[in-house]
């Protein structure tokens, strides 16, 4: 700890202590279910790909065949193989053809045929996280060869069109201005989609489909821009809604370098189940750990629905949550993007010594992650001269609290999907405030008991407070109970609970026990 | 005439009638001399004369960014204005908060659902999530409302003993597939049996979107309200508060 707000090193502690008590009932239940998705994504490691003409991805019909025979509950794998056997075929993606068709059933085998299924299993997973491993190899040798950014923090800008045909030349040429991590925004309800659309796409709703072709051809292009301005470019997407494993292992598979990905994001603000989520969420990050992905967590979402004053807390106990969940999934510090956000009202007096003061907690409380820090949206108005303003002093802030990934703000944040200008005149601001500035974390040393020593102290101490009345409760119950925002989330509510099952006596996933045995 | 009564005025620089404008934009050609000519021709058929380009950056590879200052030469006619007025006031999320508060005193009950085989769920989540559509929240963002959202492929039964179950103030139906022109069906179903299980004082507001709705059909479809393309959660929640408390109150 590098010692500029006088933490107390025992609160601190105290502080991971009481996330980790609360999270570990949360683990205990992710690793005693599974779900379609997870499935689903097991999957796809193993080699299945493609859709039907309808659209729908033949994991989905492979999956919801084995469902319909033998029930979720015993993992997927094993009853696939073994179907695989008896039809004599060795293409996975030919029986989910054969088993979309209703001319194959499944059955759970005993005995040697069992055994020969599990292993068959575990070879084809395998095989795919081989393949995610050469891509997280191949990472390695592009960032030495192009290098990294030459500052921090990274600049990451997002590209949204609908059509990747669009986002492609926009987003090179983003990265020529200056951009060090481009994200492309997913289309308005996909998280809320049980499967993961095919092909290149060309039409969405304000934003681009997640798709596996769509992960490939912006890497591909960024590869040409790293290769062109000297230094590796990022690509970030989503790993969140109910497709969360499958988005984590497609990322692995495609060498994408960030995703989203927070605990309980798409329980609160999406309505889906609480089960569901933290099932998904721990393999979707296990996915991750092993990909070499960095994940960016979602407290900034927080921020726009309560206080971001009386509310800071609650951004720190989920750091703190995220942080929990992450490292059990085999995450190291260097791959936590922990979000926070620059969402207090500027007309509310000493603001900016405020951000500053939260901006340094979490800097303090997690030495050693690139932390993410997102700009102002909710009290961006649409004077976009105050925006540019307000927008320089999240720079500033971010500078002078040594963030690791900066989201450029855009002044037209609120009036229009950000024009051409718009981000110029937005990566403008961020070059000025990192040239002028960008060192003085070095010399931002808070005065001993001055206004924001004090003020982050007290923000530990009511996080503190908050996860002690977690841990009377559970953390499933204080979800339920709407601790987290003001949503109420029942564990037994929400989207995506009938593709939720308890793993029985035998289940079996090999990229769970590949995963595990490496970590 | 004084001031303040004018008909006729101009934009206002630094002096009265001077009609100084500032605008910016981008051109799609690469940083030259041509280039800025291009940027006065556009400012000069916009009305502008004189126009002074007194910013020009170029943008990656062809692209120029210009801020232009000038006089436009068009007045404007305060007499010639004409707006379209909402018949219900926008209200922002506290505002509706404390009228359902003060004068409902009691959580406003609001049920919505796709009904029929319509697997869409992108309008309906945009009213009702959190997270809402264009940096506005959904209705279950708003602490006095009580939302059930069940989701889609309701069925109209289910949603009638849904509404009856959560006692709806109101009840969102979303649309998205127009197929043999299923919506209208769709709707003229639900409308048909709300007004058979419920007498006409006790039914709930009956509230219909999507992006194909005609927003004059109300009539016909035997719903209070429709609303298309583009609809907000806040002009939704202002909506609700305007039928349900302000004008019912008003009436009543």
């Amino acid at each position: 700890m590098t010692g500029k707000l006088d933490l107390d090193p025992v609160l601190v502690a105290r502080a991971r202590e009481l996330a980790r008590r609360a999270g570990q009932p949360v683990v205990d239940l992710a690793r005693s279910h599974t779900t379609v998705s997870v499935e689903r994504a097991v999957l796809r490691l193993a080699g299945v790909t493609g859709a039907d003409p309808d659209g729908i991805p033949w994991v989905n019909r492979l999956v919801d065949a084995v469902v319909a025979d033998v029930g979720l509950g015993h993992g997927v794998a094993v009853p696939v193989f073994d179907a695989l056997a008896r039809e004599g075929i060795t293409d996975v993606t030919l029986l989910a053809q054969k088993a979309a068709a209703g001319s194959v059933r499944f059955a759970l085998p005993t005995g040697r045929a069992a055994t020969a299924a599990r292993s068959a299993a575990r070879r084809a997973v395998g095989a795919g996280i081989r393949r995610i491993d050469r891509r997280r190899a191949e990472r390695d040798r592009l960032v030495k060869r192009h290098g990294d950014p030459a500052q921090r923090p990274w600049i990451y800008l997002i590209v949204a069109t609908g059509d990747i045909y669009e986002d492609i030349p926009q987003a090179q040429a983003a990265a020529r201005a200056g951009a060090d991590v481009i994200a492309v925004i997913r289309s308005t309800g996909q998280s809320l989609l049980d499967y993961v659309p095919e092909g290149a796409t060309r039409e969405g709703f304000a934003g681009t489909y997640a798709t596996q072709e769509n992960f490939r051809l912006m890497r591909a292009a960024l590869d040409e821009s790293s290769k062109e301005l000297g230094r590796y470019v990022r690509l970030t997407n989503y790993a969140s809604g109910l497709c969360m494993p499958e988005m984590a292992a497609l990322a692995g598979l495609e060498r994408l370098d960030m995703m989203l990905n927070d605990s309980m994001y798409g329980i609160l603000f999406r309505d889906i189940n609480p089960i569901r989520t933290f099932v998904d969420q721990r393999f979707s990050r296990q996915v991750h750990a092993r990909a070499g992905i960095i994940i960016n967590t979602g407290e900034d979402n927080y921020l726009t629905t309560a206080d971001a004053v009386d509310e800071a807390h609650t951004v720190t106990v989920s750091q703190l949550l995220n942080e929990f969940f992450a490292h059990e999934a085999g995450l190291a510090d260097w791959q936590l993007g922990l979000g926070h956000a620059f969402e207090i009202n500027p007309e509310v007096p000493e603001s900016f010594r405020l951000e500053l003061a939260h901006a340094l907690l979490a800097r303090e409380l997690f030495p050693d992650a690139p932390l993410k820090w997102m700009p102002p949206t909710k009290h961006m108005t649409g004077d976009v001269f105050r925006g540019n303003l307000l927008d320089g002093f999240f720079n500033l802030a971010g500078a002078l609290t040594g963030q690791g990934i900066l989201l450029v703000g855009m002044m037209t944040e609120a009036v229009v999907t950000p024009w051409l200008s718009d981000r110029d005149i937005a990566l403008q601001n961020v070059r000025y405030v990192l040239g002028a500035a960008g060192g003085l974390h070095e010399d931002f040393v808070p005065a001993p008991g001055g206004f924001i020593r004090r003020r982050a102290n007290q923000v530990l101490g009511e996080a503190l407070d908050l996860l002690e009345r977690i841990g009377e409760q559970t953390l499933l119950t204080a979800i339920a109970e709407g601790t987290f925002g003001i949503m109420k989330r029942p564990a037994d509510r929400g989207k995506g609970l009938a593709g939720v099952a308890a793993h029985e006596a035998d289940y079996c996933n090999p990229a769970t026990e590949i995963l595990e045995a490496a970590a | 005439m004084s001031g303040d009564q004018k008909q006729i005025v101009r934009p206002y620089g630094d002096t009265t009638g001077d009609g100084m404008v500032q605008v910016s934009f981008t051109l799609p050609v690469s940083h030259d001399k041509r280039a800025e000519g291009a940027a006065v021709q556009l400012a000069n058929r916009m009305g502008m004369d004189p126009a002074m380009v007194v910013h020009a950056k170029p943008m990656g590879d062809g692209f120029t960014f210009f801020v232009v200052y000038g006089r436009v030469n068009h007045l404007v006619d305060l007499t010639a204005v004409q707006v379209v007025e909402r018949d219900f006031p926008l209200l922002s999320a506290k505002d509706v908060n404390t009228v359902v508060k003060q004068r409902l005193r009691r959580k406003l009950s609001v049920v919505g659902a796709c009904i029929g085989t319509d697997a869409h769920t992108v309008g309906i989540d945009a009213i009702l999530n959190v997270k809402g559509i264009a940096g506005e929240k959904g209705l279950e963002y708003y602490r006095e409302l009580k939302v059930t959202n069940l989701g889609a492929q309701v069925s109209v039964p289910e949603l009638v003993e849904a509404a009856r179950a959560e006692r709806a103030d109101a009840v969102l139906v979303s649309q998205v597939v127009t197929q043999r022109d299923a919506h209208l069906h769709n709707t003229r179903e639900m409308s048909a049996a709300f007004r058979e299980a419920m007498p006409a004082g006790r039914r709930p507001l009956l509230i219909v979107g999507g992006p194909r709705f005609d927003e004059t059909m109300t009539d016909e479809l035997g719903v209070d309200r429709i609303f298309g393309r583009g609809t907000t959660p806040g002009e939704v929640a202002s909506y609700l508060v305007h039928a349900l408390i302000t004008q019912r109150k008003a009436t009543a």
